[in-house]
């Protein structure tokens, strides 16, 4: 008698708990032969809005770990991956891809994750700048993360469309609430699990599933949210989007014509877009060995 | 602890100074001012004209062009013809037109000062020693990056936006055209430009200067007007970048109204800076820090240090030395060298600020203001205090910008960090200690984008300004305000 397999439930991740959706609602995820593969999270308002909460809770802790603590864990989110390879795989190849991509979108995925595990400790040298002001004070700019920030990811790709949202958001120090890709939902359940055994504390990252159409408004209307990025292309959704943000005035980012496998998707430059830049002065004493020439 | 009367410094009695007006007479203003769009002046398409008056005496300065619709369309296509040939040619020589700009401003500078203490209310002394100079310096040094561009950004190819809006207020009206002008000029760009309609006379000025320059005719227009003006700048299908100065309610409508487009946006808005004193700070420097920090411009400052912050155990003494400091100020003729307090930049402004007065006395906070006598005629306010605010008091929500100071007590350093974040604007930031190591504590914590420890009110063209949060995004100053002016894709 052959084994019967046992089927996983695919939840979303919140302050880094696996709940159902609040809302008890659900999608069914089905392959090409239209037979249903998993029953995915409908994720509500109410979700959305525990996961902000979870954000901000989290934003604190994350924000003042040293930049060398990020990388490490960064790191270990790819080590992580790397172990899970075979699973991803075997999720995109039931979300339709071919074997091949499969494998390219998984390596390529840990390899980005690496990339953005070096630069937590290094971005902010790219980015800071002592001021030589006229004045008699010392003066310096440094980048600070921006805070609680909600990504709306790509549609067309799972694995990587996360990684490449998520990685240079929480390098930088930031929070976030990422919704996934509907049609392709499976790997970001599961990259949730890898996240939660990675050393990443609870709350910096929440994966919730669902519907774009649904839940854009929520994302923008916030007032605990401040910035949104979003990687997909409707027109009307950036539009709402980006009046939305104006309530609060959040930082808007709209990734619609970026190819999440290329090259060009990655450098430090995304993670300066969740940054703010901040300045201090402070005074200079001028007084006694102001004129030593040695 | 309680002051003794004996230490209170007495400095009214010794000496009265006589009044030191700023000679006018060399300044010239014309009756009235046209648009300046193309190269040169030309007059509005409505033919109307408005007043511009001085705050100090309520007498009409000089009449001012009201931009509509037609006008900032012609001035966006000027701006579009002019944007090809700049932004080709090639920075070194770019750089020399705005360095010529920067060097007639030098020149002018007196000139300049007066009639920005004349129209906007300000001291002769700030507009003299720092709008002015610094205006100058902006441009002085944003001339030096127009061949430098490709330093500023490793790994990307700059290139400039196109023509760019660029609305500005009334508070540092020259100052915040040159933050506006200088690096979009650096960078390629070619700007349309309104000031606030209180203090169009030193843009006005600016255009003059720039027209004298040799600029290339339509790569600097500056328009005059409202708000209307300002929306059909924003609301222009050919502008590429619109860059806004003003308050919070205004910029949440600029982003709201632009989010159709592809338009690029920077914005600095409202502020409610705390000013943070710790029982081991340097009071006597300290008190000094919270006068400029509050009353520098008459509080009309987004970075104003308008919620002040005082620890528990030296609120008394603080309150005191601020009160017999408070004494010292001369609230008056701006045009007086002596002047520390000008008036207040329009009837509307006075009127909004009088209104916070009744709405903090009602909130049961206690008001206090400094005992010197005001002129009769013209805008003006006493210096004013709140003592025994809370944080929900409107008075330390919101920006008055006038010179009123909201102050709170605080005992540990965890409560004070709490209390100034937890505000929607994030501008700017006091600390006052004098242990470096609790000055890099809150320097880091506190969610603004300036923070002055142990000074406060300091600018520099090299120096990274704009907020966190409400106090909007974005740059100016230093390498970091080019990007508000580049393509970096």
């Amino acid at each position: 008698m052959s084994r019967i397999e046992i089927l996983k439930t695919y939840k979303i991740y919140i302050g880094g708990q696996f709940p159902r959706t609040e809302s008890g609602r659900y999608y069914p995820l089905k392959n090409k032969k239209g037979e249903v593969t998993a029953t995915i999270c409908l994720s509500s308002r109410k979700d959305f809005r525990n996961a902000v909460v979870a954000a901000r809770g989290a934003f604190g802790g994350w924000s003042s770990r040293s930049a060398f603590n990020r990388g490490q864990i960064l790191y270990r989110i790819a080590e992580m991956l790397e172990g899970r390879k075979e699973q991803f795989v075997s999720e995109l190849i039931l979300q339709g891809a071919t074997a091949t991509a499969a494998k390219q979108e998984v390596e390529l995925s840990i390899d980005r994750m690496v990339y953005y595990a070096g630069w937590c400790d290094k971005f902010q040298q790219v980015f800071s700048s002592v001021n030589p002001v006229a004045s008699s004070h010392f003066n310096f700019s440094v980048p600070e993360p921006t805070g609680v920030v909600a990504i709306i990811a790509s549609e067309e790709n799972s694995l990587i469309g996360l990684v490449t949202a998520i990685a240079p958001v929480i390098a930088g120090g930031n929070t976030c609430v990422v919704l996934a890709s509907e049609s392709k939902p499976l790997c970001a359940v599961t990259f949730a699990e890898v996240l939660n055994t990675s050393d990443l504390p609870g709350g910096i990252v929440n994966i919730l599933t669902g519907n774009s159409s649904e839940l854009h408004s929520h994302f923008s209307t916030h007032m605990d949210v401040n910035s949104l990025i979003y990687y997909r292309n409707n027109k009307q959704e950036i539009k709402t989007m980006k009046e939305n943000a104006s309530l609060n005035v959040k930082r808007v980012f709209i990734y619609d014509k970026l190819n999440v496998n290329s090259e060009g998707s990655q450098s430090p430059y995304f993670i300066a877009d969740t940054q703010e830049t901040k300045t201090t002065w402070h005074p200079i004493e001028n007084i006694g060995s102001s004129k030593a020439g040695y | 602890m309680s002051t003794k009367k004996e230490i209170k410094l007495d400095f009214n009695s010794a000496w009265e100074l006589d009044p030191a007006p700023e000679d006018t007479k060399h300044v010239s203003i014309k009756k009235q001012y046209d648009l300046f769009i193309n190269g040169e002046f030309v007059k509005p398409n409505s033919k109307k004209y408005f007043a511009t008056y001085n705050p100090a005496t309520e007498e009409k300065i000089s009449e001012i062009a009201e931009a509509d619709e037609k006008d900032v369309d012609k001035a966006v296509k000027a701006a579009r013809a002019a944007f090809g040939p700049w932004s080709k040619l090639s920075g070194k020589e770019r750089g020399k037109y705005i360095y010529r700009i920067a060097r007639l401003m030098q020149e002018r500078a007196r000139e300049f000062a007066v009639i920005e203490t004349m129209e906007g209310g300000k001291p002769i002394r700030e507009s003299r020693d720092i709008d002015i100079p610094l205006a100058a310096n902006h441009f002085f040094y944003y001339a030096g990056w127009a061949d430098k561009l490709e330093y500023a950004f490793p790994n990307k190819n700059p290139k400039p936006l196109g023509v760019a809006g660029q609305i500005i207020p009334w508070n540092f009206p020259l100052l915040m055209a040159a933050w506006k002008i200088a690096p979009a000029l650096a960078c390629g760009n070619t700007v349309v430009l309104k000031p606030a309609e209180t203090t169009s006379l030193t843009a006005l000025k600016l255009a003059e200067l720039i027209r004298d320059s040799g600029l290339p005719k339509g790569v600097v227009n500056i328009i005059t007007g409202a708000g209307k003006t300002g929306a059909a700048i924003v609301n222009h299908p050919d502008i590429n970048k619109i860059a806004f100065t003003g308050s919070t309610d205004i910029g949440k409508l600029i982003q709201k109204s632009i989010a159709g487009t592809d338009k690029k946006l920077t914005l600095e808005l409202g502020g409610k800076a705390a000013n943070i004193i710790f029982e081991d700070a340097p009071i006597d420097q300290a008190v000094e820090g919270i006068i400029n920090g509050i009353f520098f411009n008459q509080g009309h400052v987004c970075c104003a240090g308008s919620r002040l912050f005082v620890q528990e155990s030296i609120a008394d003494i603080v309150i005191q030395k601020l009160k017999d400091r408070m004494e010292t100020l001369k609230v008056g003729d701006p045009m007086d060298k002596n002047t520390d307090i000008g008036a207040i930049n329009s009837k509307e402004q006075l009127l909004k600020i009088q209104e916070y007065f009744k709405i903090g006395k009602n909130e049961g906070a206690d008001f206090y203001q400094s005992s010197c006598s005001i002129p009769k005629k013209g805008y003006f306010i006493k210096p004013t205090l709140f003592l025994n605010t809370s944080q929900s008091h409107r008075i330390v929500q919101e920006e008055i910008f006038g010179p009123v100071l909201a102050i709170q007590t605080f005992r540990t350093i965890e409560e004070v960090i709490e209390k100034a974040n937890n505000i929607p604007y994030g501008l700017s930031a006091g600390v006052w200690t004098d242990k470096g190591s609790k000055i890099f504590n809150l320097t880091t914590k506190l969610r603004a984008g300036i923070v002055w420890a142990n000074t406060f009110n300091k600018f520099d063209p090299t120096s990274p300004f704009g907020g966190y949060k409400e106090s909007g995004f974005g740059r100016e100053g230093g390498l970091h305000g080019l990007s508000a002016y580049l393509d970096l894709k």
